[in-house]
Parts: C-alpha cells; sequence; structure tokens
C-alpha cells in the first residue's frame, strides 16, 4: 500500500512540475499583435528599438516594441501579417550603437528596390560600426540595419516604450509577404550588453531582439 | 561434459544452412537495390563513398538481423508448446563448451575487426575525404590533387545564418551559396560567435564552425541540383532555423550567379576586412 502511495505522489508531483511549465511557458510568452491594414494587400507595422526594455523581469535589456492599433505600445516580437502584401515598416529606433560583428548586414535586402529611409535619406547601407539593431527576416531575404542615435545625444531615452521627444532615428521600408507560413526573425547586432560578447540575454529570448512572424 | 555441439548439433546445422542461405539472398539485394538509395546520396564525391559505405554497413548488418530473425523463427515453430502436449522442460545449463565459445568470439571478432579496419580506412581524409573538416594545414595524403585549382569558399557560421565569402570573386561575401559542378571545392568553415557546424547534407561535408578557427573540408559536386545545409551544433534559440538551401549549378550559371552577387553586395563588400581565413579574429565589436 505504501508503495502505491509512494508512486501516486510521484506521478501527481511530476505532473504538477510539467502542468506548471506548460502553463508557465504560455503566460510568458509575449502576445501576438496584428499589423494594421491599410488596405487591399498592404499594412503597417511600427516599431520601436529601445536601449532598456524597462520593466521587470529584466529592466535593463534592449528590446522592440510594437504599435496597435489604438497606438499604444506593445511588449511583443509577435506579428500577424497578411499574405502577399506590402508590410509598410516604420521603425524608431532609441539605442546608441554597438555594430555589427559581421559588416554583411549593413546592407538593406528584400525592400524591393534594396533601400531604406533614414531620417528622409534614401539609403542601401550604412556603416556598419554605426548599427544599433536590424530588423531581418532570413527565410523572406529581408534586412534592414537601424542605425544608432549618437552617444553625445542630449535627450536619450532611459527605458522604454519611447516616445518621439527623445533622440531617435525614423527608419522607414516596404517588404512582400510571401506565402502564408511562419517565419522568424531577429537581430544580428551583437547588441545585449553584459552578456558575452553582446549575444546573450535579449539576443536569445523571444520577445525582446527576436520573434515570429506569422503570414496568414 | 554434455557440449553444445554434441545435444543440439543437427538443431544448429539447420539454423546455420537457413541463415547462410537466407543471408546469402538477402545481402545483395540490400547492396545491389536498397544501397543506391542510402544517403547522402551520390551528389559529390565524397558523398557517393559515404552512400557507399552505408551500403556496407547495411550489407554487413543483414546477416546479423537475418540470424536473429532465423533463430527467434525456428523457436517459435518448433519449440511452441503443442496443445495436448507435455509441458517443455528446460535443458541442463550450457557451460565450458569450448567450440562455442571459440566460434562466438572468432565471429565477433571478424566482424568487430573488419568494421573497426574499414571505418578507419573509410574515415583517413585522403581523396576519398570523409567530409569532416581538416584543420588549417591538412597533411599531404588529405589534399585532394586538384587542390591547386580548388574554388575556395569561406563558410561563417554566426548566430543564426550561414554566409558565404569567395576570395577569388573580390571578397564577395553572400547569404546563398552556389556552387560549380565538377569543380573541387576548398570550404574554410569558421564561426565569429559560438560554435556551430556546417552540414552541406547532400554534398556530405560536416565540418565544426569554430570561433577563431578555420576548418577545411574538400568536396567536388558531381551532380547539379539542390543541397540542404544546416546546423549541426546545437547553437541558441534559432539553432533549428539555422539552414538554407545552397544549389550545384553548370560552369556558365555559376559565373552568371557570382557576378551578379558581387554586383547586389558592392555596398557591403566595401565594408570588408581583407579577406582571411579567420574570420574577425577578435571580437573587435561588442555591446556594452
Amino acid at each position: 500500500m505504501k508503495k502505491v502511495v509512494g508512486v501516486a505522489v510521484g506521478l501527481a508531483v511530476a505532473v504538477a512540475l510539467v502542468v506548471f511549465y506548460i502553463v508557465d511557458w504560455v503566460l510568458v510568452s509575449p502576445p501576438i499583435a496584428t499589423a494594421s491594414s491599410t488596405g487591399t494587400q498592404t499594412a503597417n507595422l511600427v516599431l520601436q528599438t529601445v536601449a532598456a526594455y524597462g520593466s521587470a523581469p529584466n529592466p535593463d535589456w534592449v528590446s522592440y516594441f510594437e504599435q496597435d492599433a489604438q497606438g499604444q505600445w506593445e511588449h511583443t516580437t509577435f506579428f500577424t501579417l497578411p499574405a502577399h502584401s506590402v508590410i509598410n515598416v516604420t521603425i524608431y529606433q532609441y539605442d546608441g550603437a554597438s555594430g555589427f560583428r559581421n559588416p554583411l548586414w549593413a546592407q538593406v535586402r528584400g525592400t524591393g528596390d534594396g533601400t531604406m529611409g533614414l531620417n528622409g535619406k534614401t539609403m542601401n547601407a550604412i556603416n556598419f560600426a554605426d548599427a544599433a539593431h536590424s530588423f531581418t527576416i532570413p527565410d523572406l531575404g529581408v534586412s534592414v540595419p537601424l542605425q544608432g542615435v549618437p552617444a553625445t545625444g542630449s535627450n536619450p531615452c532611459p527605458a522604454g516604450p519611447c516616445d518621439t521627444s527623445f533622440d531617435h532615428n525614423t527608419i522607414k521600408f516596404s517588404f512582400t509577404t510571401g506565402a502564408p507560413g511562419e517565419y522568424r526573425w531577429q537581430c544580428f547586432v551583437p547588441c545585449a550588453a553584459g552578456t558575452f560578447q553582446g549575444w546573450g540575454g535579449p539576443m536569445q529570448t523571444l520577445g525582446y531582439m527576436d520573434g515570429e512572424i506569422y503570414v496568414r | 561434459m554434455i557440449g553444445l555441439w554434441n545435444r543440439a548439433g543437427p538443431l544448429i546445422r539447420r539454423l546455420i544452412v537457413i541463415w547462410l542461405v537466407v543471408s546469402a539472398i538477402t545481402s545483395p539485394i540490400l547492396y545491389f537495390l536498397l544501397g543506391p538509395h542510402l544517403p547522402p546520396f551520390g551528389m559529390s564525391d565524397v558523398s557517393g563513398f559515404q552512400a557507399f559505405d552505408n551500403a556496407v554497413m547495411v550489407s554487413i548488418v543483414d546477416p546479423v538481423i537475418v540470424f536473429l530473425v532465423v533463430f527467434f523463427g525456428y523457436a517459435l515453430v518448433n519449440f511452441r508448446h503443442h496443445r495436448g502436449s507435455a509441458a517443455l522442460e528446460d535443458g541442463p545449463p550450457l557451460r565450458g563448451d569450448g567450440r562455442t565459445i571459440a566460434l562466438w568470439i572468432t565471429v565477433t571478432g571478424l566482424m568487430v575487426g573488419f568494421l573497426a579496419g574499414w571505418g578507419s580506412y573509410e574515415l583517413w581524409p585522403g581523396e576519398h575525404g570523409a567530409g569532416g573538416g581538416q584543420a588549417p594545414n591538412p597533411i599531404t595524403l588529405a589534399v585532394p590533387a586538384s587542390a591547386s585549382t580548388a574554388l575556395q569558399v569561406q563558410v561563417i557560421g554566426e548566430q543564426w545564418a550561414w554566409t558565404f565569402r569567395f576570395p577569388a570573386y573580390g571578397g564577395v561575401e553572400t547569404t546563398d551559396l552556389e556552387l560549380p559542378v565538377n569543380q573541387t571545392i576548398e570550404f574554410h568553415v569558421t564561426s565569429i560567435d559560438v560554435i556551430h557546424s556546417f552540414w552541406a547534407y547532400e554534398l556530405g561535408v560536416k565540418a565544426d564552425a569554430v570561433p577563431g578557427t578555420e576548418n577545411i573540408a574538400f568536396v567536388e559536386p558531381l551532380q547539379t541540383g539542390g543541397f540542404s545545409i544546416r546546423c549541426a551544433e546545437l547553437c541558441g534559440l534559432w539553432h533549428g532555423h539555422m539552414s538554407t538551401t545552397g544549389h550545384v549549378v553548370s560552369n556558365s550559371a555559376f559565373q552568371t550567379w557570382i557576378t551578379g552577387q558581387e554586383a547586389q553586395w558592392a555596398p557591403a563588400t566595401k565594408q570588408l576586412d581583407p579577406y582571411s581565413p579567420v574570420y574577425h579574429e577578435q571580437p573587435e565589436y561588442r555591446a556594452g
């Protein structure tokens, strides 16, 4: 009888741990945002990158935010985009530069004409050492470097989400989604300050410098 | 002492005959019919040798499996309990049958010894190469005769993408990989962050990508077509997505492609360091 009770208790503990793990994983996953439709086959995606998330559990991690249809900033890197559509992306970039390890990513790719708008100026690349982050969807061939704000700026944003009164760069570009599917995206700048060579923490965690795009 | 052969000689002889006959039929069938369809197929010289090795291994393993199946089937048919018959009793334990022990040790020793020798020979990085990396200075025997005319391609792993650099074409670096058919390729595999492993599956190449180290692998693609490229070393969040598809194309198609890549990547190429076997030997750029 003691054996049966022991096995039952052990089994119950194991099941509870599994359930706890799954629930915890579900609860900490960032929400999935939907890009704002602007008509047939087009949508807007508005993002910002910040030097510090500003909230628990990782207030000092670099991060992305996404603006919802009501103009509110949401902490997520999961987006739903319409298939076979032109996505007009605006990114407000508030972080300082840390630079690409691989200068290849300093070039704009996959935006149709291979250019982006940086504060209103059309460019096909930036200096690789001036990059703060990148918005890269490898499987769609899209990669856009995000120029860092100068370290000598007068009004750096201490924590996200930031408003445009703080020092920032505005990057605009468009890309075309393909067939429905799930596409991962990430930043290619080793921007995780305080981690080994900048590759840890937010570079390895969904919701900060990595995310998924659901093309429906 | 009652020996196994004295008690069960006819049974053993019958089993051996059945085993030899079935093995003699199935092993050649597996080698000749299944062998050509075994991975990693024959897209390159290296993968062709690997597919051959797999065919040999299957043919050798076949008699072992056949032996087990025959023994099991024979026992099921002949030693099963018949309704109404007396209960079967276990026989006396086997002890000290020298011929059985000698046979067992000889057969298994020959098999293991052959596989050890065969494996060592096939892994030796000679002309037929193992598809793995061969360190920065391969020993002479590991360098193909065609190495002097090889197309050098640097493979750069980073979290989480593969990029490819062609020193013979202005040092252009690309995110796609195309290779000319019937041309010896000299991969120089490295990494700029953590350890990855460059696995060009159908080419039979799997070489570790280690920061600060170049790992050389030779291969000659023999057929045009696509081949999958994956990371074979658990390397972080998107390790499972660190894959792409390479293509082996005709020489003229390759020239067209690489010329286009030089033009397409010109803005980035201007910023690349001069070609070096080790990509960014030191972490020059980091956050914080």
